[in-house]
This record gives structure tokens, C-alpha cells and sequence, in this order.
């Protein structure tokens, strides 16, 4: 039996009301109702308060370099498919610095979660604004205000995502299930989470999602249906979706490798004799 | 050497001149002779002007010569450029019907492609039937030829066609047969030898030292390694991703290699760039990559398809920080295989990136090579927690502070432990730390993997007489070069002897003092403008060159080459 107890992990240092603590919590959550044994999860992360996460709990961790959190991943992943891997990081890790990561391995379709922790700042380096900023944002490098946003989720359903939702860390319940979902998913599961930075995002505060976020479970929306999940991604504003918008079953990038169908890589044996038949051929 | 023949085979991009010359040079290898072969092309997929050089003989041939015995013209161009480079009874093929050759040098003209038209239907192996009057004219056997063309178009039409187009090409010729090699080697008493380029070698030794995993972005000249690769993965087990670019690929390979699989990314200068940070990645993480560049003419895109040795000390310097790293520059095909097995074991066995510098030179010159013996490759994989060690998951510490630096690796899902592995500095859980004793103890835990490191590099290679008026000192692809002119150097009054470099880093100061302890004028030859190698010397053990000699023309380094520069220097 998993527990609770078995995701124990050191002290956070993020600020009292961050967002980040119920995205842990509601992660340990996941992992516990899979009964996942922490030795068989690699979190991947990368740099920012979204980053730490990993220190925080109990797995095997990876913590790489700002942005670049999703090829180490699906390396990891790539190297033993029996791992369960959560690649973990902010808005400005995985869309700006990592931006064409993301836009790649959303198409490439590893079979890893993807959680990102969506403040609409950089919180680390105290409060820039981000790919993902509401337009107007201002801070101490936009004084005339942050320009458009980055829409992560339509551009994940266009880049061939197979699984593309939304969460609020104001309702960890449904977060968890849906990193259940996600990492039950065979494929990229992007699940991006809205999350309050109580010291440098005066806008977008847990009130202000409050607000405006609405589950799509129990509404009539169809995650089957790629142009209404586009459609879905459109809202933003007065009311923001929480939720699956688009889910899809594809073959995942490690399945196009006939060589993982016998086994994890870093099983397998390391024979020099293998090549005699290869340097036959520079005869 | 008795036999020492010279043949270029010169024309656009896609008259196959590339195949031409594979041909002639696997041929020349079938018969006992070393051969080297290099290619010099331009960054374009028709048309310009292309052209692929063989030497063969009956010694060892570790470079290419200036002077050209036979030049097999498929074009006009080819004629123009390089009549001048056909020695005094040297002979130029060429295309009667398109090509005008003009007095001055034997010439052997030939319909090239009205032969190839009437025998493989297609004027395209006018390439064929040229190669086959040169081996016509230096005498050697038609069935023998036939079979290295059947090999190498295989057992389909065009195998047959071309098999046919050489003959026609060999029968034309017959009267102008001379050099007569068949009688000085033959295939009976050929031993057999392998003919490969550097990529081929630096694959195949990746293969034999049990990489599994190859992420890599498309770059002249390193794209053919993961080329090679992905064509043998299925068949060896292996997977081999193109990422989206070549941050991805190295990040990719950490990922794996942290995961406990033998990783490498192969890339150029431009790539390699982009590697930097990754790099540093890499050695804060203590995961064993290897990291392949194969150098062009920099910097920005340069000259892409051209050879250089102009990243050394940014090879050395690559990444913010300090941490241990390896450098190795393999000298010829044979160091390629050799070099990068032991770039993998090195990796392993001290958690550290493995850079291999080769060059464009090296890449894409064939050179036949005895046989890899592989019961000699050994794959160390250094200190792992051993499958399953039950003893005390809970409490393993990835980055445990040793006298030796380095920490027995466990790879996830081994055994209950998990695996925490950081790029901030970390404490010996692998857990980010921001105090100044940890930090100080884990980055003098990283350093002292050097003094290990230090005693598994090999020291320079000595040729020529041990007393010299001249040392010449030089690294990675120019061995085969340099040998020869110390061998020639007495034909022009010169007392020369050779110092050669093919693991660098960490640098090998103690054997490096012992070769040029009794030195009196070195020289440094480097294919960069800067003398990158001799500040080395002179940072490393304070070792002043008396001189340089520098090419960075984007072209290799020739014997004749050197020999001309340093008999200017010392005139
Ligand atoms: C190459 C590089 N550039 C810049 C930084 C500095 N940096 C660290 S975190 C960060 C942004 C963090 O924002 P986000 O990813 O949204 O994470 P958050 O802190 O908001 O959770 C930046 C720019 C870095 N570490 N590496
Ligand atoms: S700065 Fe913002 S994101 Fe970072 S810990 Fe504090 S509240 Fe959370
Ligand atoms: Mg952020």
C-alpha cells in the first residue's frame, strides 16, 4: 500500500498562500490513488518556484536546466518506459525559454505528464512578465505593459496534443483527478495549472480565477472533438474552463521504437560482439 | 613505397563523383594496398564542383597527396582546375564528345556518357565507365573491379549495368595500361583490411561500446554518425531521435543517461554552441554523456562543408563553471573507434561530459584500417549500486561525498532508492543547498575526479628520430600528415621529428614534458589561425613554441603543405 506518509518531503520555501502547495499536494494525491510507489516516478523539473516542486516529495528527481525540462524527460522516459515520468515547471520555463520543446514534444507525443504551474509571471526572478501575462501586465521590465499572451492550450491542441487540460490549484480535488487522467493517458498530457503568486501577480489572484473558473465536466462540451476543444481554448475571461478540452488516442513516440517493445533500454545487454557483422561490411 | 598512386576524380554535385571515388579507393583496399581517400565538396546538391582524391600503396598512407597521378574529369571544370596537379607522366580521362583537355598533359579521351547510355542506359554512370579506364590504366584486374562495382550498386538492375559501363570503360583504356599494380598486389595476397571514414568509425565504436540512445540534429559534417546509426538501430537495439534542435539533443541524452543508458549526440561547431549550457548540465548532474563535434570551418556557419581544428579551447572552455570534463581528438580512422570507446568508458566511470573533437577532415576521409579487434573493447560502466542492492535504498546518496570524487551511481527503478539528481548545487542527497560549506565540499568533490582522470589519459605519440633540429607538434586529424613529413624530411635537408596530441584534456603534463624534454625548435601545425594547441603547451606546461604553422583555409593539412611552410620558416 502507498500512502501519504511515503510522499513526505523536505520544506518548501515557497511563500505562505503560494499556489504551488496545493498543486503538491493535489500531485502526492495522484500518485498515492494510482499507487504509485515513489521509486517508480521520475520528476523532471525545471528552474523557477514551479521548478522546486520535486525536493518537496518523494521519487526520483531530474531538476535540469530553465526550459529545458521536456527533453530530459523524454530521454528519461525514451531509456526506461517503466518509469512513470511528470515533467514539472512554470509558464516562462516551458513556453518561453522552452518554447520549442514544448511546441515538439506536444507533437511527438512522449508518454509523459506535463504539469505547468501557470502564475502569468516569473516569479523566481521576482515578478517579469511571462509568455502567458494578461495583456496591460505591467512589471519592472513591461512599463508599458506585457503584449499579447501566449494561448499554450490552442497551441497544443494545433500542435497534435492528445491530451490538453486545465486546473486551478483553488480546487486541488479535481486537479488530482486530473493528473490521475493525465498520467493514466497513454501520450503528452498537458495539464496546465492556473496558480496564484500571492507576492508578484496582483492581478491574476485565487479570487480573480475564482471567479471566473467553471468545470467542463457536466457541461456539454465534447473532448473527443478537436474544434470544439479549439473553440474552448478561446475563452478566456469573464469564465475560463477548467477540465480535459481535448483528448485524443494516438501512438505514442515510444511506440514507433520496435526495439522498446522488448524491453526497457537500460535493460538491455551491452554485447561489442554485436557489431562484427557491421564491420564485415567495410570489407 | 614502390606503389604510390594518385587519382581525383573531379565534377558537380550529383555526377557521382563521390561514388566514383568510394569505388576506385574500396577497390585499391581490396587489393592489400592502405589507402586514404579524402572529399572536398561544396554546401550544395547539384552542380559547383566536387572532387574526391585517393592514394594508395603499398606502406602505410596516412595522407593525401598534391600531386595527382590520374584525374578522372566528368566535367569541363574539373579540367581547368586541376590539369595543373597532374604530375609529368600523369594522365587525364575525360569525355571526348564534352570536354576539352587541351596540350600539355597525357590525356585519355573517352564518350563517357554515350558508353554509359549504351551500356546501363543512362548517362548518369558516365562515372563508371570513367573509373573503369583508370583502372585500366594503372593495371588492374577487370573481374576483380567488376565485383567492387556489383557490391557496391548491389544485386538489382543498376549492379549488373554498372558492372557492364565499368568494362566498357576498362576494355576502351586497355592500350594506355601502365603503373602495372597488379603485379606488386593482388587480391589473392590481400589480407583483409576494412575501408571507413571517421563518422563510420566514431559510429561503430559508439555501437561497440554499448550506446543505446542517440538524439542529434542534422550538421555537416557530423550528420552521417547518426545517419549510420538510425539505419542499424532496429538490428542492434538502439533508438537514435532527430529533436527538434541540438539543446534538445543533449538534454535529451542527459535524460537518458541519467536513466542509466550509454547516450551520445554527435553535432558541429554551430551545434555545439547550443550545447553549452547542456554541457554544464551535464557535469553539475555528474551524468556520463558523450558529446561528438566534428569540426568545421567556424565561426557562424563558416564554411560548412570544409575542416578546421579551430574549437579547441572553446571545447576545453565550453560552459559557466568549473567541472571536470574529458577532451579526446582522435588522429585517424583507427583512434575514432578506439577514442570513443573509451570516451564512453570515461564518462562512466568518472560521471562526466566526454567531448570528441574530430574535424571535417577526418569525418569524410576513408582510410583502410586492420580489423577492430573486438574482444580487446571493454565496456566500464565505473562504480553503480549494484541491480536490486537492498542494503540501504533509504538512505542513498547520489552525490556521496568520496576520496575519489565520485559517487556510486544508481539509476531509477533499480532498486527502492530513489535517484535525486540536481543542477543547482546540491547536497549529497541530491537536494538543492545554498550554504557555503556544501557548496565548496561538492565542487572540490567534482574536482578531485581529475586527479584520476589525469592518470587514464594517454600521453602525445613520437615519431622520427629521437634527437631533431625541428619537433613538430600537432593534434588530432594531422597525424597521418605530419608522420610523412617527418619521413621526407630528410630528402630536403631537414632533421625533423613528430609530437602528437590525441587525448588533450585533462592535459598530460607529465608525458608532454618527457617528449619535448630534449626538443630544440618546436613548431606547431594546426589547422587554425591562432595556435589554439600551443597556448595550451604554454598554459599547461609553460612550454614556448619557437613557431607556427597555420592553415585555415577551410582546407586539410598536406605533407607538401607543411614541408613548404617549414622550410620558409627555418630558411
Ligand atoms: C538560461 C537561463 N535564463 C534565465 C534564468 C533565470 N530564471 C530563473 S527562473 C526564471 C523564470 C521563472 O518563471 P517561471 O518559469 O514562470 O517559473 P515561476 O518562478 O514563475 O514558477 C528565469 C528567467 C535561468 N535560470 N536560466
Ligand atoms: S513568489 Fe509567487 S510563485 Fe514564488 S513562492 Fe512566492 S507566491 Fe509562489
Ligand atoms: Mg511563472
Amino acid at each position: 500500500m502507498v500512502n501519504i506518509a511515503d510522499y513526505a518531503g523536505g520544506q518548501p520555501a515557497w511563500c505562505p498562500g503560494c499556489g504551488n502547495f496545493a498543486i503538491l499536494n493535489a500531485m502526492k494525491k495522484a500518485l498515492v490513488d494510482l499507487a504509485l510507489e515513489p521509486h517508480k516516478v521520475l520528476m523532471v523539473s525545471g528552474i523557477g518556484q514551479a521548478g522546486k516542486l520535486p525536493h518537496y516529495t518523494k521519487g526520483n528527481v531530474l531538476n535540469v536546466l530553465h526550459g529545458r525540462t521536456l527533453p530530459a524527460a523524454a530521454g528519461a522516459k525514451i531509456a526506461n518506459p517503466g518509469l512513470t515520468v511528470i515533467a514539472v515547471g512554470g509558464d516562462g520555463d516551458g513556453y518561453g525559454e522552452g518554447g520549442n520543446h514544448f511546441l515538439h514534444s506536444v507533437r511527438r507525443n512522449h508518454d509523459i505528464t506535463y504539469l505547468v504551474h501557470n502564475n502569468q509571471v516569473y516569479a523566481l526572478t521576482k515578478g517579469q512578465a511571462s509568455p502567458t501575462s494578461d495583456v496591460g501586465f505591467v512589471s519592472k521590465t513591461t512599463p508599458h505593459g506585457a503584449s499579447t499572451m501566449l494561448n499554450s492550450l490552442a497551441v497544443a491542441i494545433a500542435a497534435g496534443g492528445t491530451f490538453v487540460a486545465r486546473g486551478f490549484s483553488g480546487d486541488p480535488d479535481h486537479l488530482a483527478e486530473l493528473i490521475k487522467s493525465g498520467i493514466r493517458h497513454r501520450g503528452f498530457a498537458l495539464i496546465e495549472v492556473l496558480q496564484p503568486c500571492v507576492s508578484f501577480n496582483h492581478r491574476n489572484t485565487n479570487a480573480w480565477y475564482k471567479e471566473r473558473a467553471y468545470k467542463l465536466e457536466g457541461t456539454s462540451h465534447q473532448a473527443g472533438d478537436r474544434f470544439a476543444a479549439m473553440q474552448k481554448s478561446q475563452e478566456w475571461g469573464d469564465r475560463i474552463p477548467i477540465g480535459v478540452l481535448y483528448r485524443q488516442e494516438r501512438p505514442t513516440f515510444e511506440d514507433e521504437f520496435p526495439v522498446l517493445a522488448k524491453g526497457p533500454l537500460v535493460k538491455q545487454a551491452m554485447d561489442p560482439a554485436q557489431v562484427s557483422a557491421l564491420l564485415d561490411e567495410f570489407m | 613505397m614502390a606503389v604510390d598512386i594518385n587519382i581525383m576524380v573531379g565534377g558537380e554535385a550529383g555526377q557521382g563523383v563521390q561514388a566514383a571515388g568510394f569505388i576506385i579507393a574500396k577497390a585499391l583496399a581490396r587489393y592489400g594496398l592502405s589507402v586514404f581517400a579524402d572529399q572536398d565538396y561544396e554546401s550544395r546538391v547539384r552542380g559547383g564542383h566536387n572532387f574526391f582524391r585517393i592514394r594508395a600503396g603499398d606502406g602505410k598512407v596516412g595522407a593525401i597527396s598534391e600531386e595527382v597521378d590520374i584525374l578522372l574529369a566528368l566535367d569541363q571544370l574539373s579540367v581547368d582546375l586541376h590539369k595543373g596537379e597532374v604530375s609529368s607522366d600523369g594522365v587525364i580521362i575525360f569525355d571526348s564528345d564534352k570536354t576539352n583537355v587541351g596540350p600539355g598533359k597525357r590525356a585519355l579521351g573517352l564518350p563517357l556518357e554515350r558508353t554509359a547510355i549504351e551500356t546501363a542506359k543512362n548517362k548518369q554512370s558516365a562515372n563508371t565507365v570513367a573509373l573503369g579506364a583508370a583502372m585500366a590504366v594503372i593495371g588492374y584486374d577487370v573481374a576483380a573491379l567488376k565485383s567492387v562495382v556489383l557490391d557496391y550498386f548491389g544485386t538489382g538492375e543498376s549492379g549488373p549495368a554498372n558492372a557492364d559501363a565499368a568494362a566498357r570503360g576498362y576494355e576502351a583504356s586497355r592500350a594506355g595500361s601502365r603503373w602495372g599494380i597488379a603485379k606488386q598486389a593482388s587480391p589473392a595476397s590481400a589480407q583483409k583490411r576494412m575501408m571507413l571514414n571517421g563518422n563510420e568509425a566514431i559510429a561503430v565504436g559508439a555501437l561497440a561500446a554499448g550506446c543505446k540512445f542517440v538524439s542529434a540534429y542534422p550538421m555537416t559534417p557530423s550528420t552521417t554518425i547518426m545517419e549510420y546509426m538510425a539505419g542499424k538501430a532496429d538490428e542492434l537495439g538502439i533508438v537514435v531521435v532527430q529533436p527538434e534542435d541540438e539543446i534538445s539533443a543533449i538534454n535529451m541524452i542527459i535524460g537518458a543517461a541519467y536513466a542509466g543508458v550509454r547516450s551520445m549526440t554527435a553535432t558541429s561547431g554551430g551545434g555545439f554552441c547550443l550545447m553549452v549550457e547542456g554541457l554544464g548540465l551535464a557535469g553539475m548532474t555528474e551524468t556520463p554523456i558523450v558529446v561528438l563535434n566534428a569540426q568545421r570551418a567556424g565561426p557562424a556557419i563558416g564554411l560548412p562543408t570544409r575542416t578546421e581544428q579551430g574549437d579547441l579551447l572553446f571545447a576545453l572552455h565550453a560552459s559557466h563553471g568549473d567541472f571536470p570534463r574529458v577532451v579526446l581528438a582522435p588522429a585517424n580512422v583507427e583512434d575514432a573507434f578506439w577514442l570513443t570507446v573509451k570516451a564512453f568508458n570515461l564518462a562512466d566511470e568518472y560521471q562526466v561530459p566526454v567531448i570528441v573533437l574530430t574535424d571535417q577532415y577526418l569525418a569524410s576521409s576513408y582510410a583502410t584500417a586492420e580489423g577492430f579487434d573486438l574482444s580487446k573493447v571493454q565496456i566500464k560502466r565505473g562504480q553503480l549500486l549494484s541491480e536490486g542492492d537492498p542494503s540501504k535504498p533509504e538512505h542513498y546518496k547520489r552525490y556521496e561525498i568520496t576520496a575519489s570524487g565520485i559517487s556510486p551511481r544508481a539509476f531509477p527503478m533499480q532498486s527502492a532508492a530513489p535517484v535525486v539528481a540536481d543542477s543547482d548545487e546540491h547536497n549529497e542527497e541530491g537536494h538543492m543547498i545554498e550554504d557555503a560549506e556544501t557548496r565548496a565540499a561538492m565542487m572540490m568533490k567534482r574536482q578531485r575526479k581529475l586527479e584520476g582522470l589525469k592518470k587514464e589519459i594517454s600521453g602525445p605519440r613520437t615519431h622520427g628520430p629521437p634527437q631533431a633540429d625541428i619537433t613538430l607538434v600537432g593534434w588530432g586529424s594531422t597525424l597521418g600528415a605530419l608522420r610523412e613529413v617527418v619521413d621526407t624530411a630528410a630528402q630536403h635537408g631537414l632533421s625533423v621529428n613528430l609530437v602528437h596530441f590525441a587525448e588533450i584534456w585533462p592535459f598530460p603534463t607529465e608525458a608532454a614534458n618527457m617528449a619535448l624534454r630534449g626538443a630544440r625548435r618546436t613548431f606547431a601545425v594546426e589547422g587554425n589561425p591562432t595556435a589554439q594547441f600551443a597556448r595550451v603547451l604554454r598554459t599547461e606546461m609553460g612550454h614556448q613554441v619557437s613557431g607556427a604553422i597555420l592553415k585555415f583555409d577551410g582546407r586539410p593539412l598536406t605533407p607538401a603543405y607543411i614541408l613548404a611552410q617549414l622550410r620558409k620558416e627555418v630558411a
